[in-house]
């Protein structure tokens, strides 16, 4: 069986998200495919070229699949598939946004956000929030499957596949790219961030918040999250929001500030490697997950912290 | 403009889910049940639409078991006009939510469909994307922002790092994200006039579409359990921590 991955990418550089989906794909089949599909993506085509266990990489160009229409991955995915016996993308806003049109086209399920690969049939993904692993064995002959990237390890580099470009499809006809507009921000993406300063309800105002967890962050090079009692009361933006609604992040460390640790909060951070919980209250649910706890008020503890890593060399 | 949204219960985004001993599914037994989170945006965006005077009408529908008359009742309260139950005991799978939907689209011929980007129960995020495949319509998904003028949507979509906007051409499929509005709750005379609105029941076999499950549940168990760690007795104490015994910083 052959597997094809389509690439993570901004159409500049390649992201970790595809070499980690490429470990995924490598657990079904050994002939493993990668698909960049964007505008003036040569280079990133060359670096997919360069992943370890890949036989050849596609390269599509237009300026509808430079934007990312989801339109046009999928006329551009489907005649693809007879070739192929499974398509994995990475789940990403992106990845989710056009995979299922895939499946629905194919007439299959889409097998979403798996974190395991038990065999070339059956998958493991979570469900209501991650309170649950549900392993289900598909009937389909052809898989459509998204793949939660933070599980995986990245497949090394090494290898020397071929490019080969093939065309792109017509330009979708009733969806038009108006602009983009994303955030220069010296931090990193909450969603891939390896280190996650987070802030709750005890912050009390928005001012409080950026007075005390973006030094924090920036210290630590690390993104920025928020519970989502801190989001409804206004002292952090929406798009901070970590959780079951929210953002799901599994970063190496995850700092938690502040924040009691409601299940909702819980779903969306207890995957990180390492969890971090400072909080006045000894009986904060959050300490029940937390490596290590600090029962402290956030107001001397961060300052103190912030201290303990300037003389620890941060 | 009639404005279509699907709407499904869910457990309530409060309650835990806890999974069954025998491993066949999570208890549903005696536990609060509410409109799924995403979907209860969809709906106050499609109210809010009707009190601009764009959407004439907002027809609200729900595919699964009677119990899902709440929900719809639900969507009644918030503002919509009528709602119709697809009514099944089955679980379905989103590409048969998406087939129901299109049959259901194909009696009702909405000019926009606005609908929860994901489930808070299944977590798969595929519906509005298959609808939008099997329907031939204009997706566009994860809206932070929406603004209808003619026959045309101009949404603006989370993206990973920022915000993408397009404009489609409608009929068309637009899913709800987090920041799109802040649902409203429906006020107690609303709740009682909601109760007199039309709820329209059809059977999901009247419907005649092919609903089989693609996917076969082997098992569903607890995640791994996080055993809380210990505590530290002071910043400096974490960070050395951190440091040598977690080696993370």
């Amino acid at each position: 069986m052959a597997v094809l991955v389509i690439a993570d990418h901004d159409n500049a550089t390649l992201k970790d998200n595809t070499e980690k989906t490429v470990t995924a794909a490598l657990k079904l089949s050994s002939d493993v495919d990668v698909l960049v599909a964007g505008k003036g993506a040569k280079g990133v085509a060359d670096a997919a070229a360069k992943i370890t266990g890949v036989r050849k990489v596609l390269l599509a160009e237009s300026d509808e699949l430079g934007e990312g229409l989801a339109e046009s991955m999928e006329a551009l995915v489907v005649p693809l598939m007879a070739n192929y016996d499974a398509v994995l993308t990475p789940a990403t806003s992106q990845g989710k946004n056009f995979s299922p049109r895939i499946a629905a086209k194919l007439d299959v399920a889409q097998i979403s956000e798996i974190v395991e690969v038990v065999d070339a049939n059956t998958f493991v993904r979570p469900i209501y929030a991650g309170n649950a692993l549900e392993t289900v064995q598909s009937s389909d002959a052809k898989k459509v499957i998204t793949v939660r990237p933070t599980v995986f390890k990245a497949a090394a580099d090494g290898g020397s596949a071929t490019v080969e470009t093939i065309p792109a499809p017509a330009a979708p006809a009733k969806t038009h790219f108006v602009d983009q507009k994303l955030v220069k921000s010296a931090r990193p993406e909450l969603s891939g961030a390896k280190i996650v300063v987070s802030g709750g309800r005890a912050m009390g105002s928005a001012e409080e918040f950026q007075r005390v967890i973006d030094p924090l962050a920036d210290k630590l090079g690390a993104a920025v999250g928020a519970s989502r009692a801190a989001v409804d009361a206004g002292y952090a933006p929406n798009d901070y929001q970590v959780g079951q609604t929210g953002k799901v992040v599994a970063p190496e460390l995850y700092i938690a500030i502040g924040i009691s640790g409601a299940i909702q909060h819980l779903a969306g951070m207890k995957d990180s490697k390492v969890i971090v919980a400072i909080n006045k209250d000894a009986d904060a649910p959050i300490f029940q997950v937390a490596d290590y706890g600090l029962v402290a008020d956030y107001k001397t503890a961060v300052p103190e912290l912030m201290s303990a890593l300037t003389a620890a060399g941060k | 403009m009639k404005v279509l949204v699907p709407v499904k219960r869910v457990i309530d985004y409060n309650v835990k889910a806890r999974v069954k001993p025998d491993q066949t599914g999570v208890d549903l037994a005696n536990v609060k049940m509410s409109m799924n989170p995403f979907c209860e945006i969809a709906v106050e965006e499609a109210v809010r639409l009707k009190e601009k005077g764009v959407a004439t009408e907002v027809v609200a529908v729900s595919i699964g078991p009677s119990q899902a008359q709440e929900t719809l009742r639900t969507a009644l309260a918030m503002g919509a006009d009528r709602a119709i139950l697809v009514q099944t005991a089955e679980d379905l799978e989103p590409l048969a939510v998406a087939k129901v939907l299109k049959a259901v689209i194909a009696k009702e011929s909405p000019d926009l469909v606005v609908m929860g980007k994901q489930a808070i129960d299944g977590d798969n995020n595929a519906t509005g994307q298959m609808l939008a495949t099997l329907l031939d319509w204009p997706q566009a998904t994860f809206a932070s922002a929406l603004e209808v003028s003619g026959n045309k949507a101009k949404v603006t979509r989370e993206v990973d790092g920022g915000l993408q906007t397009l404009e489609i051409d409608l009929p068309g499929i637009v899913t709800a994200d987090l920041r799109l509005n802040e649902p409203r709750y429906a006020s107690l005379p609303n709740i009682m006039k909601a109760k007199k609105k039309e709820l329209a029941v059809e059977e999901l076999a009247s419907l005649g579409v092919d609903t089989a499950p693609r996917l076969k549940v082997v098992k569903v168990t607890e995640p791994p359990k996080r055993s809380g760690g210990i505590k530290v007795e002071s910043a400096a104490d974490l960070v050395s921590k951190l440091k040598t015994e977690a080696g993370v910083l």
